[in-house]
């Protein structure tokens, strides 16, 4: 095969300087096997790649976008999914029939790929030096002194803080930003021509993500890589793209360079797709004013604690304890959403846990005036029929084996509260008010789509009648058009029936439309507080400021700040048994906005 | 109503699927395994009836004139065995034997196993400790020292060899539950379970027990064969049957010293046992996946 190919076809874009593409992909059609004959999932998918180029797919789920770079890794699951028509052409070679044996030459040599969770993608009895090393010494003709010497090199150029030391390190000693680092230099280890980024930092906390793209930008600005990117965050396609693949349900919806893209979307879907974005800034002030005066008090927390005991040593006695919240307080009244932010370890879900006396915790927390620390498991069920809660990840949270119908049928049950026909009544009207079909109750949960399956869980959650929902990041798992669905289905629900949330996320742009006042926690502590606008509009500690500006802006003409950040790690919240760390001061901005003190 | 609302998909929405039983006689496998099961509880049950001898009789021309068992003929289907008895008698009274051993042991087993495990899972703390030490001491005590202890305690028995692999199975069982036990635990949807203020019986026996039988009929059809011939061991022991009580596994120990010239004789009570526990295991299989919702219609 001749690498000489006539590009007259081949869509040729202001991208790209070098005439020749790197890596083309014509007409790509993958076909998985079902029970009834082959289900086309890639619909004749075809673009090219110049060097030097960022390429995103974008799409919600389904649409095909993981589908395509594991066909050109060659790693589609075999023989459940094959190409059954179309070519993939890295530098003018096919590699649809390659064999086995070849493509492994391939890897990691001309194209390369970083996964989404970087903790399951890293081997974890292996040290971080060794699988760099592992890389280089199975590609490369380098010895082990060699290979560990550029090992260094790469963590290095991936900007980790202390370098030497990490090479003897595990995945789990590190942080998940400091893992996806690991990945990286291990897929720039053999500087590939291709690298294929799956959703890279979608596992990651805002300020990390930042970090991470700024890191693939400049390295792929450097070595002239070629990046696909993938993900479904338009927020992260106007930070790094140059040119951008719009997906749905297999199909190339839209391929336009990044700015036409957002200013002037050419297909039905992509503007659909980016009004659906929530964005932060956007709400108008007037909109979320929502005057919430004198109504009755539904949750108080006082001095919330939660420590998680480190147990060591020869004896396994107690050494440390993980304050995963300490001395947290705060009330939400009756209609009133309040949202907790924060990233990952921070102590939102555990706060959540605590709320549902799913975990033991220090200090005080009363619902609808009912104190439910040390209650029997017989007295808590009055508490629980006003507390409910919804989970982030609705498949995980239903049971598989069992209708759903059922399912929402069961907390009535456990209470008490409605049998025989009456039950079956009830849950018909629960289905319906959370735009359910009836038939949809002897389904199982498999059977539904992800936004489905939520609608499921808020009215299991519904089903006793709570005053307060406690939600942990209940949209996180769902495509943006989804989203939008359910954040509408649950402020319905507020409106009428006069629910209380307490909004677990940490998606900055979801927090400013729900909620009507936010809690920044930061290591267990709250380090700002205050009416949603203020807080969001006006932040006054430097950790809500950072927080804020490490949001990626759905705008590629919006350019960010370039994201600093000290090489020191996140406060640690292990302290020796018998401390605490020192107690975070709130000072008064007015109208309720507070803020710690920052030391220093 | 939302588009996504509309869009369920349509394929298992059909409602009730047919009685259990009329799943497992559909599926093919599963059909055989019934009728071999079958065929051995009949086997079993009407034994006095159908053998074509007396298993015990040691007839004159049961053996050749150089004194070896005789090779299956028209007279012998399976031929005989050391002493001349007829093998195809010993095999259809061995069922009941080895029927009671495979079921009654395996499921002693099983349901004592599950129950430790899943205890020890759901609830953690103490009883964890607790159980779970007893049964590391267990998995950690010899088989046949426990069985020999049993037998000068009670009389030799075939219950009390049933007692002894039971005894001595259900720890593994109850290792692999516990574990089990313990991951579905942190899972959600039993977090969102206890949220809502379900007791922990509910729990465990609508949320939790019903994820667990894919393991647990795994492991007791898995153990059908072994504790067959574990039976054997006993009896040789003095502490299960007596010969000259036919049972398949003591079969293949009496013979063993003719492997050589006369290979029917371990091989077709190894062929029996191999299909009583293939049996069990086509049946188990199927009933695991037609119990599993998120399989259904996914079957060849």
């Amino acid at each position: 095969m001749s690498a000489m190919i006539p590009d007259n076809e081949a869509d040729m874009t202001d991208a790209a300087k070098s005439p020749v593409p790197l890596l083309e992909v014509r007409d790509l059609t993958i076909q998985v096997a079902t029970a009834s004959g082959g289900k086309t999932v890639l619909d004749g998918i075809s673009f090219s790649l110049m060097p030097n180029e960022v390429l995103c797919l974008a799409g919600e789920s389904g649409s095909g976008k993981s589908l395509t770079a594991m066909a050109i890794m060659g790693l589609l699951p075999k023989p459940a999914a094959r190409i059954t028509a179309g070519q993939i052409l890295l530098a003018g070679r096919d590699l649809v029939d390659l064999s086995e044996t070849e493509y492994r030459k391939l890897r990691a040599t001309r194209v390369a790929m970083i996964f989404q969770e970087p903790m399951t993608s890293l081997n974890p009895v292996m040290t971080i030096g060794e699988q760099i090393t592992e890389v280089l010494v199975a590609h490369q003709d380098i010895s082990a002194a060699e290979a560990s010497k550029a090992a260094l090199e790469l963590l290095t150029e991936v900007r980790m803080s202390s370098p030497e030391r990490r090479l003897k390190q595990y995945p789990h000693e590190l942080s998940g930003g400091m893992r996806q680092r690991v990945v990286i230099a291990i897929a720039l280890a053999c500087q590939p021509d291709v690298l294929i980024a799956d959703e890279p930092t979608t596992a990651l906390d805002v300020t990390v993500q930042a970090e991470i793209l700024d890191l693939i930008a400049k390295l792929q600005e450097r070595a002239g890589t070629a990046v696909i990117m993938i993900t479904h965050d338009m927020g992260v396609v106007a930070e790094i793209a140059d040119r951008v693949i719009v997906m749905r349900a297999g199909k190339q919806m839209e391929t336009s360079p990044v700015r036409q893209l957002f200013a002037n979307p050419s297909t039905q879907y992509t503007r659909e797709l980016l009004a659906a974005v929530p964005r932060l800034g956007s709400v108008a002030a007037s909109l979320e004013a929502h005057e919430l005066a004198n109504t009755a008090t539904v949750v108080e927390v006082n001095d919330l604690s939660v420590r998680f005991p480190v147990r060591g040593g020869l004896l396994n006695r107690v050494q440390q304890n993980v304050h995963a919240v300490e001395k947290v307080s705060f009330s939400i009244n009756a209609g009133e959403t309040l949202a907790l932010v924060g990233e990952s370890g921070s102590g939102k879900s555990t706060i959540g846990k605590a709320l549902m006396s799913l975990l033991p915790f220090d200090g005080e927390i009363r619902i609808n005036g009912r104190a439910t620390r040390g209650l029997s498991r017989r007295s808590l069920q009055v508490v629980r029929r006003d507390v409910q809660m919804i989970f982030q990840d609705p498949y995980a949270s239903l049971d598989p084996r069992m209708m759903v119908g059922d399912q929402v049928a069961e907390p009535l049950i456990v209470h008490g509260l409605a049998s025989g026909t009456e039950l079956s009544d009830r849950v018909a009207w629960l289905f319906k008010r959370v735009g359910l079909p009836l038939d949809a109750m002897r389904r199982h949960p498999h059977e539904f789509s992800g936004g489905q399956r939520q609608r499921v869980c808020i009215a299991r959650a519904l089903a006793l009648n709570p005053k307060l929902i406690v939600a942990d990041e209940c949209v996180s798992a769902l495509d943006v058009s989804v989203q939008a669905q359910v954040l509408e289905l649950l402020r319905e629900l507020q409106e009428d029936e006069g629910l209380s949330y307490l909004f677990i996320s940490h998606d900055m742009a979801v927090v400013e439309q729900v909620s009507d006042r936010v809690a920044v926690l930061y290591a267990g502590q709250v380090v700002e507080t205050g009416p949603a606008s203020a807080v969001l509009g006006n932040p006054r500690h430097a950790y809500t400021q950072r927080l804020l500006s490490a949001v990626p802006i759905p705008d590629p003409e919006h350019q960010r700040v370039p994201f600093v950040r000290s090489t020191e790690d996140i406060v640690s919240v292990m302290h020796a048994v018998g401390t605490a760390p020192e107690q975070q001061l709130l000072q008064n901005h007015g109208r309720n906005h507070w803020s710690a003190r920052e030391a220093g | 109503m939302s588009r996504e609302a509309l869009s369920v998909q349509e394929a298992a929405s059909e409602s009730r699927s047919p009685g259990v039983f009329r799943q497992l006689l559909e599926r093919p496998g599963s059909a055989f395994g019934l009728v071999l099961i079958a065929a051995i509880v009949i086997c079993a049950l009407t034994a006095s009836y159908i053998t074509p001898y007396d298993p015990n009789d040691q007839p004159f021309d049961g053996l050749t004139i150089e004194g070896a068992p005789i090779a299956p003929n028209a007279e012998h289907w399976m031929g005989t065995d050391l002493l001349g008895r007829d093998l195809l008698s010993r095999l259809i009274v061995g069922a009941q034997t080895s029927l009671i051993i495979g079921v009654v042991a395996n499921g002693l087993s099983a349901i004592l196993g599950t129950l430790v495990g899943v205890t020890a899972g759901y609830f953690g703390g103490l009883s964890a400790v607790v159980l779970m030490r007893f049964t590391d001491l267990m998995m950690a005590f010899p088989a046949l020292l426990l069985a020999i202890v049993l037998a000068a305690i009670f009389e030799p028995s075939l219950w009390i060899v049933a007692m002894v692999i039971a005894m001595v199975n259900w720890v593994q069982m109850a290792r692999v539950v516990y574990t089990e036990t313990r991951s579905l635990t942190e899972r959600d949807f039993i977090q969102a379970q206890i949220s809502m203020g379900s007791g922990p019986l509910r729990v465990l026996f609508r949320h939790v027990l019903p994820h667990l039988l894919s393991s647990i009929v795994v492991f007791s059809t898995l153990g059908i064969s072994t504790t067959v011939l574990l039976e054997a061991t006993l009896s040789y022991l003095g502490v299960g049957v007596q010969p000259p009580t036919p049972s398949w596994g003591n079969i293949i120990f009496e013979n063993q010293t003719y492997f050589s010239s006369a290979p029917w004789l371990v091989f077709i009570p190894g062929v029996a046992i191999l299909l009583m526990a293939l049996a069990f295991n086509l049946v188990g299989d199927a009933l695991r996946d037609i119990l599993d919702p998120t399989l259904k219609g996914r079957h060849g």
